[in-house]
């Protein structure tokens, strides 16, 4: 006696096949796709919506954003905190990757690697990635920690309590305890300076314009210019934070 | 100040590999060790005391009033460390007034509050009512109206209203047995949700907190019933001991496996994070973690305590052997959440180095204000069982 399958036929096939399809498709209409890259903004907003490009093969790790930024923003000269830094990569003919960063980079490098050992090397610039789905935002007890209107993370130094919770939330060590304010401390991308018009201080004095302010929805703007122009990435894109600061050139040591 | 910076020009020099400029400063320090421990000390008391009520495990009622004068104790001074944790504890309220409800520690304050007040004050209450009231009658100077100002003026001592006390009683246990899950699942679920550290992220760490909890707070109510005990010169019930002990194996056999679950997944999955984690394993947290958590604190009474399920020596080396299978425990579940809160702290959020922790004796984050945390509730469980004494409740 043989064992019978049950078989559906090729009508109830079809119909279920394409009820699920149309689901599918309609669901894709109603809702874009919206890939990790390109953060997706707040439905109906206006306004500037603001991002930050960073091209890795244009910086020379001269240091000068990062020393432009702690005197812009009164962050403190000790090496413990930094609201950007630079670090350098040098990938070694054996394979080994050695990272620097003394300093954060205010006093600009110096490669102590002999060259013909040097496979390859590059600065990498950091600073808070103003992510629009950002781990310290959702973290913060108080709400002092918020996203601003154009997308900037800022913080309430009024309101914080000091948790720290938003620095161990934070996936790229953006943040530190400010020693005498005592309250969290990061990048606001300088708002008092965009809020007026200018560019952030690190932007104003980079010589070789490795790094690109500017607002996402500007289509014409020199941000969205620099996205269409150059592959760019995100870092620890698996994350998902909505991260809005886009990189250049991007190796994969970089994290 | 300047000793601050002393500290972090000291740290500097220890960094081993590359770690981003900010990391230098450790932020969470001992006092977040003692926080997830004392309040998973209060869960684990008070699931002990459930056991008796609501499970009906009826050997285990010289322990009931114990567990739970030790979980309000412990409660009590909970969120102390936190606060004295906070770079401005005197903003501590706003958690409470301007509560973010998408932060997972917002929450902490309302969990806290609901545990204390609803279930804790509201049980031991409703348990103590009627030896309250007879206590404010029968109790003369100070001591009559302390107790006279704890019955909040009801009187009443009808069978009918003793009746209603049991009823809501045991109400407030059955409510109180999830609380008491709520109140240290969702402590594990503080460091288990945050995605940036791989060492913490993980869906087991709610589960983990919730059982290493129930494991050291029986261990604790086992230890201060054998105090207990000893001080007021009473024979220790075996089979009192023998109940928690066995109830401490199965849990510690469960926490154990949820451990070793994650860190089997861990491995096997071996993701972008493994190298480092494992670099911190076998390095920075082989003591901490390898010896004292695994070795003393779950192998060793894992060991002793299945071996009595089997074999039962006499009394005298049991009590011992429970005594000390108590003391490892706690010690290994105190040294288990180091692992996690200070361990998740020690590699660099690039994955290429280490930090290190260097212990401070003085200090809102030292070693002092940690001891300070954990000897106080000792002495407020001192108080209580002084106050309101199980062993001389008027019989029925």
């Amino acid at each position: 006696m043989g064992i019978k399958k049950s078989r559906p036929s090729r009508r109830e096939f079809l119909k279920s096949a394409s009820a699920l399809t149309g689901v599918a498709v309609a669901t894709f209409i109603g809702a874009p796709f919206n890939g990790v890259v390109i953060a997706s903004e707040p439905a109906g907003a206006k306004g500037p919506w603001y991002g930050y490009g960073i091209d890795i093969e244009k910086c020379i790790g001269c240091g000068r954003c990062a020393n432009a930024c702690k005197n812009e923003n009164n962050v403190p000269q000790k090496p413990y905190y930094f609201r950007t830094w630079i670090e350098q990569y040098t990938i070694k003919n054996d394979g080994s990757i050695h990272i620097e960063s003394p300093n954060g980079g205010v006093d600009g490098f110096e490669q102590k690697i002999p060259e013909e050992e040097i496979f390859k090397s590059f600065f990498v610039p950091k600073m808070c990635n103003h992510c629009h789905k950002s781990p310290c935002v959702q973290v913060c007890p108080v709400g002092a920690t918020y996203d601003s209107p154009e997308g900037v993370v800022l913080i309430d130094d009024s309101y914080c309590i000091g948790c720290r919770y938003c620095v161990q939330a934070c996936p790229y060590g953006c943040r530190y305890i400010h020693p005498e304010k005592k309250v969290v401390d990061k990048c606001s991308l300088c708002y008092h300076r965009i809020k007026k018009g200018m560019n952030p201080a690190c932007v104003e004095v980079c010589p070789t314009n490795a790094r690109i302010f500017g607002d996402l929805r500007d289509k014409e703007g020199p941000l969205v210019e620099f996205l269409r122009t150059h592959t760019c990435q995100v870092l620890k894109p698996h994350l998902n934070t909505g991260s809005k600061l886009y990189y250049n050139a991007l190796s994969a040591e970089v994290r | 100040m300047e000793n601050h910076y002393d500290h972090l020009q000291e740290m500097l020099t220890r960094v081993d590999g590359f770690i981003y400029p900010n990391e230098i400063e450790l932020h969470w320090g001992i006092l977040v060790v003692v926080y997830p421990y004392v309040t998973g000390l209060v869960a684990g008391a008070f699931i002990l005391a459930s056991l008796e009520r609501v499970f009906n495990v009826k050997v285990l009622k010289p322990t009931y009033h114990i567990a739970l004068l030790t979980a309000l104790a412990f409660l009590l001074t909970a969120t102390l460390p936190l606060v004295s944790h906070l770079s401005q504890p005197g903003r501590a309220f706003q958690i409470m007034v301007t509560p973010n409800p998408n932060s997972a520690m917002a929450i902490f304050g309302f969990v806290y509050l609901w545990y204390l007040m609803v279930v804790l004050l509201l049980e031991i209450w409703f348990d103590y009512r009627r030896d309250i009231v007879i206590w404010s009658r029968e109790k003369k100077g100070l001591l009559k109206w302390v107790y006279k100002i704890m019955t909040i003026g009801i009187f009443d001592l009808s069978p009918k209203s003793i009746e209603w006390d049991k009823k809501i009683g045991y109400f407030i246990t059955v409510v109180g047995i999830p609380s008491a899950f709520l109140l240290h699942g969702y402590v594990g679920f503080i460091f288990g949700s945050v995605k940036a550290n791989p060492w913490w992220s993980s869906v087991l760490m709610p589960v983990i907190f919730l059982f290493s909890a129930m494991v050291s707070g029986i261990a604790l109510v086992m230890l201060v019933y054998m105090i207990v005990s000893f001080i007021r010169r009473v024979k220790i019930d075996m089979k009192v001991l023998d109940t928690i002990a066995k109830y401490l194996f199965y849990i510690l056999i469960i926490d154990f496996s949820l451990e070793a679950l994650d860190q089997i997944h861990r491995i096997y999955e071996a993701e972008e994070s493994f190298e480092i984690i494992s670099l911190l394993v076998s390095g920075k947290l082989s003591i901490t973690l390898g010896l004292i958590q695994l070795f003393l604190g779950t192998l060793i009474p894992l060991f002793a305590l299945g071996l009595f399920q089997l074999y039962k020596p006499a009394n005298r080396i049991r009590k011992w052997v429970y005594f000390i299978v108590g003391f490892l425990v706690l010690i290994g579940i105190f040294f288990m959440r180091w692992n996690v809160v200070i361990g998740g702290q020690l590699f660099s959020k690039s994955f290429y180095g280490f930090t290190s922790f260097k212990l401070q004796l003085i200090g809102s984050e030292g070693l002092w204000m940690a001891i300070l945390w954990m000897v106080v509730p000792v002495l407020i469980l001192a108080f209580l069982l002084w106050l309101l004494p199980p062993w001389k409740r008027v019989p029925e």
